[in-house]
Order: structure tokens, then C-alpha cells, then sequence
């Protein structure tokens, strides 16, 4: 493994060297991806904040737009979608949370996109209220043989699990100990998905498609070296994935009048016979938005890089940025008319939510998971109520009782 | 320079220091009584912005008595002084007059009239008539005359914002070629005033005759318009970062009150009907403020179509504005209505500003045609 050692401090112009170096030598478009992808991580542009040898070049975060933007104009992925997951989700608390060596051994594979990761979080009945989870991991003594304490058995169900049937690892949030307040009885783990008693099964989309799934976890044995952080501490650590998942997508700033605007003002182009005055206000009003969100997201990312406290940030962009994308896809139904009302497929294995000629249908479905997914909506305004403006916090009947006490 | 949105220790302490003052000089109590003033002014506050603290040509050239340090360092005055509602000539003399006589060519006009205002000595307004914000040379009816030294203006100026307490006059005017700028002294004889009753009594207006008035010609004939609409891009962008200002300040102090107010046993703050309103304030807030500064950061370093990046920013803003003055109004309940609270003085700045330097409306359609209309056009 070769590793590019700066003596200086990384700068901008140090990271499109480096990047472009990567490239020169592993051209994206000739190579395998996990060749490219391993050359990238071994240069440190995978995540440039990381440390030397652990994927990064301890460079400002501030500097992985650079690197990306060599990547793409390379004709390379964008890094995160090697491995959605993974890259932007848990990579993080990998980095803060395992052993040096559980480290190496772990980065390296996800950022190659060899060994895809996915988040055993949600449950049926602990989705916004992640806390409530049920899912028990009950520890084995500890012996002679594992001095450190016994092999974990989890027990539990999990849900709307991304990826969790092409997944070799999963970070696992599980109760270990009822008899105290639900936060505080949680414990973070990583699990092996090839381990026995690990059954995925595809769980079908109102789209038709089955993207996510639902994981039972019959007797599920877990090291207790995969054991991130403290037991009765799973809270924290789940806390620093979830940061990571909203900071991640201040990453990557996309051009004006790209993104979901683009389906828009394509679709308005492709039908000079269905424009009207109402559906021009309509879409330079979700024009106006889209622009401001992307304004703001480059914002939010300025003052991540520059200023030591964060502003409000992530959970306006999320909330924004997903209510966005559902009035776009409104938009593009009523300008479709009754074209709209038809879909090429229903079927589970439907092409990717890009292409096809109802490619347009299928994304207003979609888009109809972007208020749920990651936080729901109303979630996300309590956070801005309560953590950024400091509103006084929903009453909490369930706070202090012993989780095994909660009425569910 | 900075880059886009950066600010610096240098611009955060300049806000800390305009608010600051604001709050030691003109609190709400002082804005009240200043704004059932006859001139609805306090020229000795104006005076001492620019005396002690040197905030009012920072966008002026060194050379010509400001700081030079441009106008992002400006916006963030104008978002303060917009914040605390100070009853100043910040629009006709910071938004509008100082750029138009920085665009003028002839640095002679620019060294008699820009270091006076800088000081807070004199103040100024620009009366030209615009449509949707943009300049409307069509439009201009009042009359100029050669003499024999210069030139006489004869016309009505309608509306013109701080034109009761305006020194200097900066009115387009038809000659016989065109329609060019003149700087008109506000005390000359034949200039006619009449102070109109305005819904924000924190921003006056008047309507100005002129009869036979001695003027100077600052800008000729096809100078004339892109000054003017330089100028008035300037002040949009500088109206939008105070409508950030006026914002900020209705959300903290709703904020403020919903988390003190009790009802049912309870902050009303704490249900999710009041709380999830609050965050959409601050969201609305959020992406006003980006595209306000976007525009200002646009106008100065020039990355930007000026025309897209100040009509997006004044779309935004004068909606926001005005919904967060409204919201502001249903939350503080009962209290919210009342001319004890403040929320009403907010809601009349903020109606007003989104009625100045072209409607919401009328920005959105400027917007269309730079990116709807062209992705139309481009079958």
C-alpha cells in the first residue's frame, strides 16, 4: 500500500496534484472500479479529514469537493456512490469508535465498494423514535478464551434497510439493558452479515420496487470486539453516525440548474405545448428554490469549514432539500398531464429510478420517501425548534422510566 | 477579498459594533418617538454613525472621504441598521444615492458630493422612475433646459424615498437628446416638497415639484442609464440584506416570546403547532439570507448575472420577510396586534420594502426570463 505523504500542509492545490496523479495513473473509464477506487483511498483523497494511511491526508474537510471534482471530471463515480452507506454514513464512527487495526482492516474494502455496509437502526415500531428500539443483545460470560467478555446474542428485528441483501457489514444499534431510560440502555455494534441467524428479506416499495428490506436477527452471535463504544452507550455513538449523515451531504454543491430543477426545466423544454402562464410561475418559483437551497447548502458548507461554531445547517438543508424534490416531481406530473398517469413497470427489479420513459413517474414515487427517510420532516422541525432555537423539548412521558416500563 | 460567504473576525466585529450602537441609540422606544417626528429623522444619530463609527461610505472610496472596504462590509451595516429599524435616510442616501454617484464617470461630480455624505453631513436620495425595479427612462417626464450656466429642471418627482429630508437631489431629466442625471441642492428656490403619509412611519417619503430649478448635469445622456441601473441594483441588494435584518430580529423575539409565554400549563413553545412554525421561520430566514448575500457577494466581485442574482435575492427576502412579520404577529397572539407590540413595525417595514425597487412579482418575472423562459427558448 502506498500512501502520499505530504510535507506541507494539504492545500487545494496539493489535493487536485494528488488527484490528479490518482487518475493519470488508474484512468476511471479503463480500470476497474475497485482498482480506481483502492488507488484513491491509498492516496488519501477518499476521505481527505481522515488520517494518513486510514484513507485521508488529515486536510481540511473543507477540501474533499476538490478532490471529487478532479474524480468526475475524470469521468470517475462520485465516491459516495461506490458505497452509499458506508462512505458518507459510517466511515466516521469507524474512524472515532474502532481499534486502529479494526480500522485498516474495515476502511480500505468500503471505500473499494468490496464490502458494502448498511445501517441496522430502524424498527417497526422505533422509526422516528429510534430510541424505543427493541432488538436485545444479551452478553455470554466472559471466559478464559474471550477475557474481555463473552460473545454478544442478538435477538430482534430490524426495517427499511438500504442495501441489507448486497451488505457485507452492518452497524447494529441494539438494547442491552432494559431495566433503565431508553437511551441509555443501548449499545453499538458492527455485524458480519454473512453471520448465521442473519435472514434478509426484500420488504416492496409503494414504487414496486424493492430497495429496502426487513432483517431478523434470530440468535445473532457478535464479538465483543465489534463492540463500538461503551455498553449502555449506543446512544452517543449512533448520535455521531447520524451527524456524519447529515454533514456528508454538505460534501458535494451541485451546479446551478442541476439536480432535481434539471428534470424540471428538461421536461419544460421537451413540452412547448403544454406551457401556460400558471405553469411558468410554477416552475421559476421552484427554480427560485432550488437555487436558494443550493445557495445555502454552499453556505452551510462555508461556514462548516471556516467558523468554529456550526450554524443551523444540516437539518435545514435536509428539510428543505427534500420537500424540494417532491414539489419539482408535482410539478412535472401536472405538466405531463394525462401522460402522467401512466408507468412503464411495476416490477420489483425495476430499472434504477433514472431512466426508462417513465422515468419522471417513478421519481415523483420516490420522492414521496424523501420527507420519511433519515428523519422525518416534522422530526427535523423539532430539531430546528428545539436545537437551534431552543424551544422548550416535546413533554416526554417515556424519558425517565425503565424502557421494560414504556407503554408500547 | 473574501470568498462567498466568509465572514471574517473583521465583519463579525463590525456587526457586534453597529448593533451594539443601534441598541444604545435607537432601542425601540427611540425609534417610536423618532418616528412620530415631523421629518420621521434623527439626523444627529445619522451624524454619529458616520462620526464615531464610519459605517456610511464604506462602500465609498478612500479617495472620496469612505473606508473603501466595499459592499459586503456595507450589507452587513444595512442588515443592522434594518434590524433595529433605525429612522435614518439609509435608503435614498447608503442604497441609493452614494452608488449612483459612484458609477458616474466624472470624479470631480463624485469628490464635490460623495465625502459630505459619507460624514453624515449631508444627505441625498435618487429620483429617477423605475419599473420592477429596473430603470424606466420612458417614464421620465420631468424637463431639462440648458442655461446659461448649467441647466433648469421642471417636472414632478412622485414617491421619492427620504425626499423630505434630502440636501442633495439626484433626478433623470428629459433633454433635448435624451434623458440624462443632474444633481439638483434641495434648497433652491423652485423645489416644492410634500411629506407623505407613509404606512412605515420609519421610512418617509415625499412628493417633490420642481419649478425653473437650477441643476448640474452629472451624467449625459448615455451615461445616464447605466448608472441608474447600476445604482438601483446596488440598493435592491442592500434592501434585501435589511429585509434579513428585520427577519432575524421578528424571529428572536418571537422566539423569545413563545419560549416565556404559558398557557395550558405549558411554554406554547413547546407544542409542535408553535414550534414547527418558529422552524420555518428559520428556514424561510435561512435561505433569504443566502440569496441577500449571494447577491451583494455577486454585485462585488462580479461572478454573477446582476440582474438574476438581485432579482432572486429581492424574491426571497420580500416574501420571507413579510410571512416571518406575519408569523411573528400570530404568535405574540392578542399582543401581536396592538401598537405596544413591536411586531407592527416590522410588518410595515417589511411591506413596505417588498412594495420598493420592484414587488416579489415583479422579480420573479425578471427570474423567469433569465432561466425559464431561456430554457424554452433554447428548442
Amino acid at each position: 500500500m502506498t500512501t502520499t505523504a505530504p510535507s506541507i500542509a494539504p492545500d487545494a492545490a496539493m489535493i487536485e496534484k494528488v488527484a490528479r496523479d490518482v487518475v493519470t495513473a488508474h484512468p476511471p473509464r479503463d480500470v476497474p472500479l475497485t482498482e480506481l477506487m483502492g488507488a484513491w483511498y491509498d492516496a488519501g483523497l477518499t476521505w481527505v479529514h481522515f488520517p494518513e494511511g486510514l484513507g485521508g491526508l488529515r486536510a481540511p474537510r473543507s477540501l474533499q469537493p476538490v478532490a471529487n471534482r478532479v474524480m468526475r471530471e475524470a469521468g470517475g463515480p462520485e465516491p459516495r456512490t461506490v458505497n452509499t452507506i458506508g462512505y458518507g454514513i459510517v466511515a466516521g464512527t469507524i474512524r472515532r469508535y474502532a481499534s486502529p487495526e479494526q480500522a485498516s482492516r474495515l476502511l480500505r474494502p468500503l471505500a473499494t465498494g468490496e464490502e458494502k455496509w448498511c445501517q441496522l437502526f430502524s424498527e417497526p415500531s422505533a422509526g422516528s423514535d429510534l430510541a424505543g428500539l427493541a432488538t436485545r443483545a444479551v452478553q455470554e460470560t466472559g471466559d478464559a478464551v474471550t477475557p474481555g467478555g463473552g460473545d454478544w446474542i442478538v435477538n430482534g428485528q430490524k426495517v427499511w434497510t438500504s442495501l441489507a441483501h448486497t451488505s457485507r457489514w452492518a452497524v447494529l444499534l441494539a438494547r442491552t439493558d432494559p431495566d433503565v431510560p431508553k437511551h441509555k440502555g443501548l449499545t453499538y455494534f458492527i455485524l458480519d452479515m454473512t453471520t448465521p441467524g442473519v435472514e434478509v428479506r426484500p420488504l416492496r416499495q409503494l414504487t414496486g420496487r424493492a430497495q429496502f428490506n426487513e432483517v431478523f436477527l434470530d440468535n445473532v452471535r457478535i464479538p465483543d470486539a465489534q463492540r463500538f463504544g461503551a455498553v449502555g452507550e449506543g446512544w452517543i455513538v449512533a448520535n455521531s453516525t447520524l451527524g456524519d449523515e447529515r454533514t456528508s451531504l454538505g460534501d458535494r454543491v451541485p451546479a446551478r440548474g442541476s439536480g432535481v430543477i434539471a428534470d424540471a426545466l428538461a421536461l419544460w423544454q421537451a413540452h412547448p405545448e403544454r406551457h401556460t402562464p400558471v405553469l411558468r410561475e410554477r416552475l421559476t418559483r421552484l427554480w427560485i428554490r432550488a437555487e436558494t437551497h443550493r445557495l445555502t447548502s454552499d453556505r452551510t458548507r462555508v461556514a462548516a469549514a471556516t467558523q468554529a461554531t456550526a450554524g443551523p445547517g444540516s437539518a435545514v438543508t435536509k428539510l428543505v432539500g427534500s420537500e424540494l424534490t417532491q414539489h419539482v416531481y408535482e410539478f412535472c406530473m401536472e405538466l405531463l398531464g394525462p401522460a402522467g398517469t401512466l408507468i412503464d413497470t411495476y416490477s420489483p427489479d425495476a430499472p434504477d429510478d433514472e431512466s426508462g420513459p417513465t422515468a419522471i413517474q417513478r421519481k415523483y414515487l420516490r420522492s414521496r420517501a424523501t420527507t420519511l427517510e433519515g428523519g422525518t420532516s416534522e422530526i427535523q422541525r423539532n430539531v430546528i425548534g428545539e436545537r437551534v432555537l431552543k424551544l422548550p423539548q416535546e413533554p416526554r412521558a417515556d424519558k425517565k422510566i425503565p424502557w421494560r416500563d414504556v407503554p408500547r | 477579498m473574501t470568498q462567498e460567504f466568509e465572514f471574517t473576525d473583521e465583519l463579525a466585529e463590525l456587526r457586534t459594533m453597529v448593533r451594539d450602537f443601534c441598541a444604545e441609540v435607537s432601542p425601540e422606544s427611540t425609534v417610536r418617538e423618532t418616528m412620530i417626528t415631523d421629518t420621521g429623522s434623527d439626523s444627529a444619530l445619522w451624524r454619529r454613525l458616520a462620526a464615531e463609527l464610519g459605517v456610511l461610505g464604506l462602500a465609498v472610496p478612500e479617495a472620496y472621504g469612505g473606508e473603501g472596504a466595499g459592499l459586503v462590509y456595507q450589507a452587513v451595516v444595512v442588515e443592522e441598521l434594518g434590524a433595529a429599524l433605525v429612522c435614518g435616510p439609509v435608503l435614498g442616501t447608503v442604497c441609493l444615492a452614494m452608488p449612483a454617484l459612484a458609477a458616474l464617470s466624472d470624479a470631480a461630480v463624485r469628490a464635490d458630493y460623495l465625502p459630505a455624505l459619507a460624514k453624515g453631513e449631508r444627505v441625498a436620495t435618487l429620483a429617477v422612475p423605475t419599473h420592477g425595479g429596473t430603470f424606466s427612462p420612458d417614464r421620465v417626464t420631468v424637463t431639462a433646459t440648458p442655461a446659461e450656466s448649467g441647466w433648469t429642471l421642471s417636472g414632478a418627482l412622485a414617491q421619492v424615498p427620504d425626499g423630505t429630508t434630502a440636501d442633495l437631489l439626484l433626478v433623470a431629466a428629459r433633454t433635448g437628446s435624451g434623458v440624462a442625471l443632474f444633481a439638483v441642492e434641495g434648497d433652491t428656490e423652485g423645489v416644492a416638497r410634500t411629506a407623505l403619509s407613509t404606512l412605515d412611519l420609519t421610512r418617509r417619503q415625499a412628493d417633490i415639484v420642481l419649478h425653473d430649478v437650477a441643476a448640474r448635469r452629472v451624467a449625459d445622456e448615455s451615461e445616464c442609464p447605466s448608472v441608474c441601473e447600476r445604482a438601483l441594483l446596488v440598493a435592491s441588494a442592500l434592501l434585501a440584506v435589511e429585509q434579513v435584518g428585520g427577519a432575524q430580529r421578528m424571529l428572536d423575539a418571537t422566539v423569545a416570546h413563545v419560549r416565556d409565554r404559558l398557557q395550558f400549563g405549558r411554554p406554547i413553545g413547546s407544542f409542535q403547532a408553535v414550534k414547527h412554525r418558529c422552524a420555518d421561520m428559520l428556514v424561510s430566514l435561512e435561505q433569504a439570507r443566502s440569496v441577500a448575500y449571494h447577491a451583494v457577494w455577486a454585485l462585488e466581485d462580479g461572478t454573477d448575472d446582476a440582474r438574476l442574482a438581485v432579482s432572486l435575492a429581492r424574491a426571497v427576502a420580500s416574501e420571507s420577510y413579510l410571512w416571518i412579520s406575519t408569523s411573528a404577529i400570530q404568535l405574540h397572539g392578542g399582543l401581536g396586534f396592538t401598537w405596544e407590540g413591536s411586531p407592527h413595525l416590522y410588518l410595515k417595514r417589511a411591506t413596505t420594502d417588498a412594495l420598493l425597487l420592484g414587488t416579489a412579482g415583479e422579480h420573479i418575472e425578471h427570474v423567469a426570463a433569465r432561466t425559464v423562459d431561456l430554457a424554452s427558448a433554447a428548442d
